[in-house]
């Protein structure tokens, strides 16, 4: 098998961050190559080097050499990847809504009939072929056995189909080698990804690669020759599919071994009475929308909730908090919570730290101390004095209140007038928790903690989080991306797939488990492989 | 070998930084014009004077945006609405025989339900074209101007001081209010300064009205508006109804801007009819911009500072520039040029002075 595509010892360093570790790999002709691992894991950036994306050269390159067709290709541009023929599939489509399907795929790639106008005024003012372009657009959607209509508009067309626009537009250019496909499934229903992986192998077996970019290890196994592993910029594994399996893969794709289990004395157990009951809840938002979730959250633990970018778990608190429209019946100590209505959620005793800490967290231009104190003066009167039937802002009890939590939590600050914007992330994050805090929820809810902050205030962050459930006894229910983060701090974690929770595990639980609930694969294999 | 003009550099980029170029360089232009009008020979205590009469005239309907500012609905540049509104409780007021100090605040009790009124359906607009407030305010001013021209002529007005005289029906262009309530404030309450009235009255108005804005910025109510004009996102996640403190600032600024062109119009002695409110907006906005305010922060400071720099800064202009360019209205052409130049330096940039 000719290889047309092979990428040898690269790295790329971010600002001193190593994220890839010289990784390894090559497809033949044909062959349908694999890409499997967490977020983070390096996959984009693999990908962002073959396609020459501008942010890999202005963060200075990466090392290691690109070898297309044998021969070295030097790709420093989107445009020159194309050229070299490496096509792209991209994730969040690149199509226009308002042009057909035509004109989509001949998009830049014209046929086009001289006339005399552009005989006069040169060639941009050539007539479009639109006859020799339709052809070339019918032949290309019927390589992908799908039937699209050529010239309706692509944004009247369903979402899976706008995929297979997209697949069209990249191997109608002829010099197409290499196809890539990042996670291309995340968007389609379960027919549509069916009919999807059809057609990957359809274009294989035309002779041309495949990269496969995907967190769903069922369709790894279902199309794949090579599966390749990443786990934190490293090459961990790379083999073909017969030499292994779902559950093998699975462990090598999470693979970190818990350092000290800081919470293996779990207080709580099932007997425990229970702070929030979930049931059948469906969150609307937009890219992590929650669709009947059913969770049991117990008074005074720390439970995780986990799983990959994009299946729904930093909707869950988003939706009980009333950020995103939300239904079903979330009960707390027992009694039904008033979704849709923030003010309620936070009356009823729940607050939330968002993940979104600069757009939802905080007031950038604000001061430290108003930033802390608003939520409680909003919600409960506090922080204000009687003006003649004016409430006013109690700016001493204010002042107090910020100067103990710039104490308590260590806020490195100018002093409690400082906008919150000049903070470091560790100490707006801070903020954050102190906002919520003062507003003495029993239940706190914390999105990605530590998203964006050096890994000294990481820990410092984790353990106060830590600290505030063993000594003041509230539930934290925190969800985050970084699996290691949760298994190191939480009694229990909830892993979230497809908007729903697939299963709730210790975190002493094997790194298989965990990676199969991840990649959606758990009710499949999990019970053979016991 | 040290740089011996890095310290006024360092003094220059302070500055500039901390107050924003408008206002830097509006002072700066300001003292030089001080500075030719001494070396004239023009009277000081006159451009005082006047300077004084513009603030209380102007410093109303400058701070009817801050509500704006404050609620997140950006500059009002709508608020020739709320000026109908004043303007239409004005004549009330004359039609209904008001004069002196209680005939001015009773066409202010006037104005303020009919302005709330018509600022909560201009609210209602607002929050439905979230993002383009400002393009839309000003379309939406200018319509109602239009509008209004044609209630003007058929509004059944009777008094003969406010219709033609000759046909008898409709109001007239310019209406002169002298003898009703204009400068009532004034002539119950004025002090003698180098032998000239200064309108302590009318300045008092102002001071109440921005204590008031003040006290209200510092309740929890003004907290909040902030919160939602801030972060709206912020705010609902803590419980704020965003748009409901947006109907409220929209409100706010409509009372206001009525509340203000009454001022106006108080201190000038005349209702501009018609046309008349189609550019005034401008003026308020230019005059917080050059204050120091930007389209997301403003304080009361931002307010007088900027209506003093800027009415002084015409009222200075007009005569020492017609002294070295005797012809034309080249007044006229610096407001037009400092206002608008201010209002497009302050839209290319969100950012500002503190």
């Amino acid at each position: 098998m000719d290889k047309v595509l092979e990428m040898r010892n690269i790295s790329k360093e971010y600002s001193g961050n190593r994220v890839l570790k010289g990784v390894n790999l090559s497809v033949g002709a044909g062959e349908v190559h694999a890409i499997v691992g967490e977020n983070g894991a390096g996959k984009s950036t693999l990908m962002n080097i073959l396609f020459g994306m501008p942010v890999i050269h202005q963060t200075g390159g990466f090392g290691g050499e690109i070898l297309i067709d044998g021969k070295l290709a030097k790709i420093h541009s989107p445009h020159g990847a194309m050229e070299a023929g490496i096509g792209m599939v991209h994730q969040e489509f690149m199509l226009l809504p308002t042009f057909t399907v035509t004109e989509n795929i001949k998009l830049n790639r014209e046929t086009l009939k001289s006339n005399p106008v552009s005989a006069l005024f040169g060639p941009t003012l050539k007539t479009l072929d639109h006859k020799s372009m339709k052809e070339d657009a019918k032949k290309a959607l019927d390589l992908l056995a799908v039937s699209i209509d050529d010239g309706v508009m692509v944004g009247s067309l369903p979402v899976g189909h706008m995929q297979f626009v997209e697949i069209a537009r990249e191997i109608d250019k002829k010099q197409v080698k290499v196809l890539v496909f990042d996670e291309p499934t995340a968007v389609l229903t379960e027919s549509e990804a069916d009919m999807l992986l059809d057609a990957m192998k359809r274009l294989a077996a035309r002779g041309i690669g495949i990269l496969f970019i995907t967190h769903r290890l069922d369709e790894v196994f279902a199309i794949a020759d090579t599966i390749t592993v990443l786990r934190d910029g490293e090459q961990v594994a790379s083999m073909p599919k017969k030499d292994t399996d779902i559950v093998k893969i699975a462990k090598l794709m999470v693979g970190h071994t818990v350092e000290a289990c800081v919470r293996c004395d779990n207080k709580t157990d099932e007997k425990s009475p229970l702070a929030l009951s979930i049931r059948n809840l469906n969150v609307a938002m937009p890219g992590e929308r929650v669709r009947g979730l059913d969770l049991d959250i117990r008074k005074g633990e720390i439970i995780g909730i986990g799983g990959l970018a994009g299946q729904g778990k930093v909707g869950i608190a988003n939706g009980i908090m009333g950020m995103y429209p939300a239904t079903g019946e979330v009960l707390l100590d027992g009694k039904p919570v008033v979704l849709n209505d923030p003010t309620a959620s936070i009356k009823r005793g729940m607050a939330f730290v968002s993940e979104d800490r600069r757009g939802v967290g905080l007031l950038l231009d604000v001061s430290i101390e108003t930033n802390i104190t608003i939520a409680a003066m909003q919600v409960y009167n506090k922080f204000t004095t009687n003006l003649l039937g004016l409430k006013m802002a109690d700016a001493k009890a204010i002042r107090e209140r910020a100067l103990e939590m710039i104490n308590v939590f260590d806020i490195r600050c100018t002093g409690p007038t400082q906008p919150t914007r000049r903070l470091s992330g560790g100490n707006q994050q801070k903020v954050c928790i102190a906002r919520a805090l003062t507003l003495e929820p029993q239940v706190l809810f914390v999105s990605e903690p530590t998203r964006g902050i050096d890994i000294g205030a990481k820990k410092l962050v984790l353990d106060f989080l830590v600290n505030l459930n063993e000594q003041h006894g509230i539930t934290i229910v925190m969800t985050s991306s970084e699996l290691a983060e949760l298994r190191s701090v939480c009694d229990r974690i909830a892993i979230i797939y497809g908007g729903k929770s697939v299963g709730i595990f210790k975190p002493d639980d094997p790194d298989e488990t965990y990676g199969l609930a991840m990649a959606g694969a758990l009710s499949a294999n999990v019970k053979g492989a016991k | 070998m040290k740089n011996p003009l890095a310290p006024i550099g360092s003094l220059w980029r302070g500055t500039t930084e901390r107050f924003g170029y408008p206002k830097v360089f509006i002072t700066l232009f300001l003292v030089l014009l001080c500075v030719l009008a001494v070396i004239q020979g023009q009277s000081m205590p006159g451009f005082l004077k006047d300077t004084l009469t513009r603030l209380s005239m102007i410093g109303v309907l400058t701070l009817a945006m801050v509500p704006g500012i404050v609620s997140g609905i950006g500059l009002n540049f709508g608020v020739s609405i709320g000026i109908l509104t004043g303007l239409l409780a004005g004549c009330i007021g004359v039609e209904l025989g008001f004069t002196g100090v209680g005939g001015f605040f009773l066409t202010n009790l006037v104005a303020i339900p009919i302005s709330t009124i018509v600022g909560l359906g201009y609210g209602w607009l607002l929050n439905r074209v979230k993002g383009d407030e400002m393009t839309v305010s000003t379309y939406v001013g200018f319509s109602m101007v239009s509008l209004m021209c044609i209630f003007w002529l058929i509004l059944p007005f009777k008094s003969p001081i406010m219709i033609w005289a000759i046909g008898g029906k409709g109001l007239r262009n310019t209406i002169a209010i002298k003898d009703t309530f204009g400068q009532a404030l004034d002539n119950f309450l004025h002090i003698d300064m180098f032998g000239l009235q200064m309108p302590l009255g009318s300045l008092i108005w102002l001071a109440i009205l921005c204590f008031l804005m003040w006290v209200f910025l510092r309740s929890k109510a003004g907290v909040t508006m902030s919160a939602a004009g801030d972060n709206p996102r912020f705010a609902r996640a803590i419980g704020i109804n965003v748009n409901k403190q947006r109907l409220l600032g929209t409100t706010l600024s409509t009372v206001l801007g009525a509340i203000g062109i009454l001022a106006y119009a108080h201190g000038f002695g005349f209702f501009q009819l018609y046309v008349g409110p189609l550019n005034m907006p401008f003026i308020p906005v230019a005059a917080v911009l050059i204050g120091g305010a930007t389209m997301r922060r403003v304080t009361i400071s931002h307010v007088i500072s900027g209506t003093i720099l800027m009415q002084a800064l015409l009222i200075i202009a007009l005569p020492v520039i017609s002294k070295i360019v005797p012809d034309g209205a080249f007044s006229e052409v610096i407001r037009i040029i400092v206002s608008n130049g201010v209002i497009l330096y302050a839209l290319t940039r969100s950012g500002g002075g503190k």
